[in-house]
């Protein structure tokens, strides 16, 4: 069941040209990845999303009906460049940031208890905001985003800034999230993260959209079918043992290993085949097939030629 | 709650919680009362009466010098020698020496503690005419009694008549300062609590709050919150400065007013020659009391308080439009300068220009002022007092509710834009541009 329909959205300022013929689709109870470059129209697009500003050219759909204000206590945002009110208390400052969203006075402070007790930052209440640390603002912000419990939640960067620990917090709050019904938009550049939690990616690179999908296959369909095996015995014989199946690309010798790095040559090769055809010459120490992370399929497509240095007519 | 409710119940609440608003709610009329009684204290206190010891070897000027409140003159039949001699032993504070009654004499005055301008200029004039009159007497045999009975005495009442023949008396000292008084209160007030607003949207902008508040409301209901919740802000404040002002006022009057009787008791012991008495004194005092009711039953009270509210908030929503439109295009307030100017230049200049609109509170200059939005909360101020037809008055704060209904279209669009615009310098090419970007 689809949650957010972007359609073919256009969005210039000025002269730069933010969103270029951008469809999405995010299906219910998903972590979907929004990746690209620094400037790509990633927060640009998050801003239409979020009603902040509005699309020069086509529609979103929320849930099948046409985005309206009424959406807004449905969507969580936090956004990349976020901060709180420096003078007023972490409690108070929670409350009015939850009836912004719409909830009363009591529903926010009944949950806003809760949320503090989970985190354990109780005695932060009558705190100032000044009076905390960027990672202490940090869990505050989180929390006055999900506290409405939306059905999206669009997180910016939300990593940024927390510590190692906090960061797995945040990281399992947002995987339950998504298990109670949420469905996570997540905008980064932290490839490592993306491969982790997210089940969808969107890459956008120069206002457009290169590519989108869920991981897995992605990452299938990014597969080099590269094979790196260890090995202990002669050379020679794996090189020969090899020859209608793969080719050798590289070597090294680490002490009595060999780390040999082959490319399968036919469509079918796997792990099994290479293993089956040099069983017999040499001792398998190790094999495994390199698959592609995240952040080299990530550096690849935006290297590519983008269809921005074509002619326009190729659109 | 309506969230443009919870926006201005935050701004308001925030600030007038701030230790920095209570303390200068509560020690502002302490220090306006101050202004105002301070002087008046002083004077009585103060009243550093000087006792001059006239010694004249003309003779010539027995009975001439008249004593006031704070001068006594003692004319004393010695040499001048003998009176610096006994004059630390004398009362005397000061000894005045005429030596001849040449047109252009000098005469000395020998004191203890220096007398005050006022003294010298007395004594001088004092001088001047005893001069004059002695050679009236001796050159056209007019005598001092004789000039007396002829010195006029003049007041000019200026009264005002209007197309239906209706005749009204202005007093222009009291319009001048009501006038003025108003346009200083409306051009600080301004000011400060648009500065404010201006402060708020920069604080907002800094602390990347923004984004997080534009994603549940609309810029434009940030903006109006902001700029509604401090007007009720500098309401508040206003209204308790007055209220405790005119408390600790009369409360202060009223000590002053006892220990003022006392003096004069006193004084009345210590003057025995009759050169001050109190009688007089009070009559005085009665009349001026009579006066200045007088002069507040011709001036249109009711009419300039409603005027003052009016032109305060007016002007208040024109510039504090313009002011939350700055506030949203610059990064920190150190960048603000560049578009101060212009929003300044017209506020200082109708301020100058106070003073030549009470000169000529009907010529065009001042119907010109007061007419356009930019000048007028702050002039029209200063021609209320000596009265404005009533067509001006109704056209003037038409175009105010114009101009600031037309300065907060502008401001938002150019606010929505620059509250999510970071580390750029804004040009006014740039503002421009905003406003003219569709939604």
């Amino acid at each position: 069941m689809e949650i957010l329909h972007v359609k073919r959205v256009y969005k210039t300022y000025a002269e730069h040209k933010a969103l270029h013929n951008v469809s999405i689709h995010i299906d219910k109870q998903r972590i979907f990845g929004l990746l690209g470059p620094n400037g790509a129209g990633k927060t640009t697009l998050i801003r239409i999303v979020n009603q902040i500003t509005g699309p020069d050219q086509g529609e979103i759909f929320f849930e099948g009906e046409k985005l309206a204000p009424k959406h807004i206590s449905q969507i969580g945002y936090l956004p990349e460049e976020r901060g709180l009110y420096k003078k007023m208390k972490v409690g108070e400052q929670a409350l009015y940031l939850a009836q912004l969203k719409g909830m009363s006075k009591n529903e926010a402070k009944t949950k806003l208890n809760h949320w503090f007790e989970k985190f354990e930052i109780t005695n932060w209440w009558d705190k100032k905001v000044e009076e905390l640390s960027k990672g202490m603002a940090q869990k505050v912000q989180f929390i006055t985003t999900v506290l409405h419990e939306p059905k999206l939640l669009i997180l910016d960067e939300p990593f940024s800034g927390f510590d190692p620990i906090n960061t797995n917090l945040i990281k399992k709050e947002i995987l339950e999230l998504r298990e109670k019904g949420s469905t996570i938009i997540f905008s980064t550049h932290n490839m490592e993260s993306v491969e982790e939690i997210c089940d969808d990616i969107a890459l956008i690179n120069k206002s457009r959209k290169i590519l989108d999908g869920k991981v897995s296959e992605i990452k299938n369909q990014f597969k080099t079918n590269i094979y790196e095996i260890v090995f202990k015995g002669n050379l020679i014989s794996f090189t020969n043992a090899l020859w209608t199946g793969f080719e050798l690309l590289d070597t090294k010798k680490q002490e009595d290993n060999i780390i040999a790095k082959v490319k399968g040559i036919r469509k079918d090769s796997s792990v099994n085949a290479l293993i089956g055809a040099v069983l017999n010459d040499i001792t398998i120490v190790s094999v495994n097939e390199h698959i592609p992370t995240m952040n080299e399929i990530f550096i690849q497509k935006v290297n590519e030629v983008m269809p921005d240095d074509l002619p326009e007519e190729l659109d | 709650m309506n969230k443009i409710a919870l926006i201005i119940q935050r701004e308001y609440l925030t600030r007038v919680k701030k230790t920095s608003f209570i303390l200068m709610t509560l020690f502002g009329p302490i220090l306006m009362a101050g202004l105002m009684l301070i002087p008046i204290w002083l004077g009585l206190k103060d009243k550093d009466i000087q006792i001059i010891e006239v010694i004249d070897d003309t003779r010539q000027f027995i009975n001439q010098f008249e004593g006031t409140n704070t001068i006594q003159f003692y004319y004393e039949f010695k040499s001048i020698d003998d009176a610096k001699k006994s004059f630390y032993k004398d009362k005397y504070t000061s000894i005045l020496h005429i030596s001849n009654t040449d047109k252009n004499t000098t005469a000395y005055l020998y004191y203890k503690k220096q007398p005050g301008l006022s003294t010298v200029s007395k004594i001088e004039s004092t001088i001047e005419k005893g001069i004059k009159n002695i050679e009236l007497e001796k050159q056209f045999n007019i005598s001092r009694k004789q000039l007396d009975e002829i010195q006029p005495k003049v007041t000019v009442k200026s009264v005002s008549i209007d197309e239906a023949g209706l005749e009204e008396s202005k007093n222009v000292g009291v319009s001048t300062f009501l006038g003025f008084g108003g346009a200083i209160l409306i051009y600080t007030f301004i000011f400060m609590y648009g500065i404010q607003i201006m402060r708020g949207v920069i604080e907002e902008k800094t602390s990347r709050i923004v984004e997080i508040i534009i994603s549940s409301v609309k810029p434009f209901q940030l903006m109006m919150g902001k700029i509604v919740g401090i007007a009720l802000v500098g309401l508040t404040q206003f209204s308790l400065w007055i209220i405790l002002s005119m408390g600790i006022y009369s409360v202060g009057m009223g000590v002053l007013a006892s220990s003022n009787m006392n003096q004069l008791n006193f004084s009345k012991e210590a003057i025995t020659n009759g050169m001050s008495s109190e009688s007089e004194n009070e009559i005085s005092e009665n009349k001026i009391e009579e006066q200045i009711n007088e002069m507040f039953s011709q001036i249109p009270i009711t009419k300039i308080v409603i005027a003052f509210l009016f032109y305060f908030l007016g002007g208040y929503l024109l510039y504090g439009a313009f002011l939350a439109a700055i506030g949203s295009a610059v990064d920190s307030e150190a960048d603000t300068q560049q578009f101060m100017m212009p929003i300044t230049i017209p506020l200082i200049f109708s301020f100058i220009m106070a003073s030549s609109v009470m000169e000529n509170p009907d010529g065009p200059l001042a119907f010109w002022l007061s007419i356009i939005p930019l000048t007028s909360p702050i002039i029209m101020m200063v021609r209320i007092p000596f009265g404005v037809a009533t067509w001006e008055l109704l056209l003037s704060m038409a175009l105010l509710v114009l101009g600031f209904l037309g300065a907060t279209w502008m401001a938002a669009k150019i606010y929505r834009t620059g509250i999510l615009m970071y580390g750029k310098k804004i040009t006014y090419k740039e503002l421009l541009k905003w406003l003219f970007y569709k939604e």
